[in-house]
Parts: C-alpha cells; structure tokens; sequence
C-alpha cells in the first residue's frame, strides 16, 4: 500500500512546479491562470489524500468547494482577460499599468 | 510490487511531466492540452484514493468544461508569442530559489516519520462502500448551508462573466419591445400654437420683384 507521504510529496512537487511556472510565465497573463489551476490542484490532491487515510469525508467536500470557486475565478478571470485583450490587444502583464502613478 | 503501486507511480509520473511541460511550453494551446493531461491523470489518482465521485467531477467539470473554456479564449486571442516569451528564462533562478525552498520546507514537514503508515487509522472500508451516497449524506446535512452558498456563487460567476464581455454594438437598430408597447399618442404628435399664414396678394409679390 502506498504512504501518505508519497501523494503529500507528489503535490508538493506538483505545487513548486507551478510556483515556478508563475516565476517564468509573469508575462503571459493566461498562463498565469493555468497555474493557478494547477496550484488548486496540488491542494486538493492534499485534501483528498487525507481524507482517505484519515476515513474522514470532510476533506473531499472542501475539495469540492474548492472545485467550486476556482471554476468561478477562472470563469470571471477568463471574462476579465477577454475584456482585457479588447481594450489592449495584448495579454502582457506589463501593459497593465494604467493605475501607475 | 503491487499493481496499485505501479499505477500510482504511473499517474504521478505523467502529472509532473505534463505539469512541467504546461508552464515550459511555448504555444498556450500546448499548455492547455497538457494541463488537461495533468488532469487527468490526478482524477486517475483519485480514484485509487476511492474519491469516485470527485474524480468523476473533476474529468466532468474541468476538463469538460473549464479547460474548454480556456481553449475558447486562447485560441479567440490572437497572442504575440515572440513578445511574451522574450526574457522567459531570466526569471529561472529566483524560481528555482523560492521553489527550492518551498520544496525543502515541505520535504522536512512531510517525511514518512509523521505520515506513514504507521501513525494513521487502519482503512476498514465495507465491500458495499458507495462514496457518492456517503458524500452527499455529509453534503446535504451537514454542509447544507456552504452548498447553498456554493450554488450562490457560480450564479454570482455567470452573471458577472455576461456582463463583462457583453458589447453594445453602436449601429444596433433592434427595438424595445416594452418601449413600443409603453408610447402613447402624445408622444408621437405634438400640437403648436401659431400665428395663421396668410397668402399675400398678386400686386404685393410683383412690386417686391420690381
């Protein structure tokens, strides 16, 4: 039977790399987003591995109010980024300085 | 080793690389897919974790639906790739530092010596075990009041992503319906008070051209 430390590692892993991939993609606001998902993703994992060794269903309900919410952010954010691209014909995160004093 | 191992060992492995490869790759459409493949093989994971029903929801609602959405958008968006991947690597160090040490911090944390095995409840689930009915016992009693929060929040979701991308078009010639059914006669003619016109004689006009 595999530990839990193993799923744990597996998304802490899942989480670094996508720590990093906001690191690299800070000018691709879309990319951005993906890994935002994929950082969700790393946490429910979490949730759901300790739910099934802890024989506690609390944790898979919060991983889908988790599933809940990041639908609504990248929905919303999607919408923002296609009203975003209309105005500026372009997704880089530079552009956005229009509040810049 | 066990078949449950192999397969564990199987889906992480195409996570991580499907993972690295969504932030390393250089066309977003590549990225999508490869976020979708990282999704699936997590939903496999689940499964051996007998989430059933969350793994279900999640080749269901996400890849089915939000990674469709995101689809949609990057290929609506016509992306200047040579301009956002220009200094793309400049930024590897400082990543590898923070990740690293986010790494490190976790590997201390979480070493088999808290989370093995050995130090967790024995797993005594019956053959008859139904995760989808055990979910929604926990999810209709006793998150009843967060479900129905969850419910408000995708409607507030919809709304505002209608309302942010919905354009008024200038040339629209179409009609209020409400508008015509609300006119009265008097907004259509309006009556005016004036002075009568008078048609002046003959003699009149032929002395003003002379």
């Amino acid at each position: 039977m595999i530990p839990l430390s193993h799923y744990l590692i597996l998304a802490a892993i899942l989480f670094v790399i996508s720590v990093i991939g906001i690191f690299l993609n800070r000018k691709n606001l879309i990319v951005l987003l993906m890994a935002i998902e994929l950082m969700l993703l790393a946490v429910n994992l979490n949730f759901v591995a300790f739910s099934h060794y802890l024989n506690d269903l609390s944790g898979q309900l919060f991983v889908f109010f988790i599933l809940v919410v990041a639908a609504a952010e990248s929905g919303i954010g999607l919408a923002i980024l296609v009203v975003l691209f209309r105005n500026l014909s372009s997704i880089d995160v530079e552009d956005l300085d229009s509040l810049k004093g | 080793m066990e078949f449950k191992t192999l397969l564990f060992y199987l889906f992480s492995t195409i996570t991580v690389l499907a993972a690295l490869r969504v932030i390393t790759a250089r066309n977003p459409v590549h990225a999508v897919l490869f976020l979708v493949l990282a999704f699936f093989n997590v939903a496999g994971l689940w499964m051996l974790l007998q989430a059933e029903f969350l793994s279900l929801a999640l080749v269901m609602v996400y890849v089915g639906a939000v990674m469709v959405l995101f689809l949609f958008v990057v290929m609506m968006l016509d992306i200047n790739i040579e301009r956002v991947r220009a200094g793309f690597w400049s930024n590897l160090p400082l990543g590898i530092l923070v990740g690293g040490l986010l790494a490190a911090e976790m590997a201390v944390v979480l070493s088999g010596r808290y989370f093995g095995l050995a130090n967790l409840p024995p797993q005594n689930l019956p053959a008859n075990y139904s995760n989808t009915k055990e979910l929604a016992r926990v999810l209709f009693t006793d998150y009843a009041y967060p479900f129905e929060i969850a419910s408000v929040i995708l409607l507030v979701a919809i709304i505002v992503a209608v309302m942010l991308t919905l354009r008024k078009r200038k040339d629209n010639k179409a009609m209020h319906s409400s508008d015509q059914i609300a006119v009265k006669a008097r907004d259509r003619m309006r009556l005016v008070k004036m002075a009568p016109e008078v048609e002046l004689p003959a003699s009149a006009k032929e002395g003003d051209k002379a």
